[in-house]
């Protein structure tokens, strides 16, 4: 896949964090010509995506959150949230609908919202190193 | 995010501002508890007709006012849904659970 442009934003895991990553890549999609509710889906994916890695990679610590955005063949945005956290244990579990270790605050549906959202959804972790998430959505090209 | 409220004859009907996430959804959640505690209402109204952005934050207040007030006898429905919240919820199923209003130009999307 030919890789045409892309974005890089580090920051550390504070909830203040997550309108930024979502404002961030919301922009850089732009450049793609995305309709409302496709740019509706990718802030929310990622929001979903950054709100995980801040609440159960680091629940009590803050650490660094790691997220590139990059536009492959012209159509395809694929976006990486990386953290170096605690890891998921149980990865089949934790994409389950409603399952949860967040407390009252979550709804354990965030990994549903990101596969709805998204055309491709990987979920790559290692208990006590970290978990890479890494998304795709095709962005239609519009006529003329 | 911000949150309003108005009362009449027993209907707490909650607005909601701007956007809610996890930043945002436990200061929303703690003060729509304190409305629930002042007023004691019997329906209540979660009205997000002024919600820009939602995410799965917000499924996770709308379920939890729903079991309040249905655990104390009452109703509640959420009203004026736009587009990317509606979105939202749809892909969580939420709409079995919960009755949900979409606002007019979200049912036109």
């Amino acid at each position: 896949m030919k890789r045409d442009n892309y974005l890089k934003l580090e920051f550390p895991s504070r909830s203040a964090n997550e309108a930024l990553a979502r404002a961030s890549v919301a922009a850089f999609a732009s450049q793609m010509d995305p309709t409302l509710d496709e740019l509706g889906d990718i802030r929310t994916a990622v929001s979903e995506a950054v709100t995980n890695a801040i609440v159960h990679a680091y629940p009590d610590t803050v650490g660094v959150v790691w997220l590139r955005a990059r536009i492959l063949d012209g159509e395809y945005l694929e976006i990486t949230v990386k953290d170096k956290g605690r890891g998921i244990e149980d990865v089949d579990r934790a994409r389950q609908p409603l399952y949860t270790t967040g407390g009252e605050d979550r709804s354990g549906m965030g990994f549903t919202i990101m596969e709805s959202f998204t055309d491709r959804l990987r979920i790559r972790s290692a208990p006590g190193r970290g978990t890479t998430v890494t998304m795709q959505r095709r962005i239609r090209r519009k006529p003329g | 995010m911000k949150v309003f409220s108005s009362y009449d004859n027993g209907r707490l009907t909650i607005y909601l501002h701007g956007e809610l996430d996890h930043h945002a959804v436990r200061g929303a959640a703690e003060l729509v508890e304190r409305l629930l505690g002042e007023y004691l209402p019997r329906d209540c109204v979660l009205d997000l007709g002024r919600l820009s952005f939602m995410d799965s934050s917000g499924i996770a207040l709308i379920l939890r006012l729903h079991r309040r007030l249905v655990a104390g006898g009452g109703r509640f429905w959420v009203e004026n849904v736009g587009a990317q919240p509606l979105r939202v919820l749809d892909a969580g199923g939420i709409g079995r659970v919960v009755q949900i209003a979409a606002a007019k130009e979200a049912k036109q999307a």
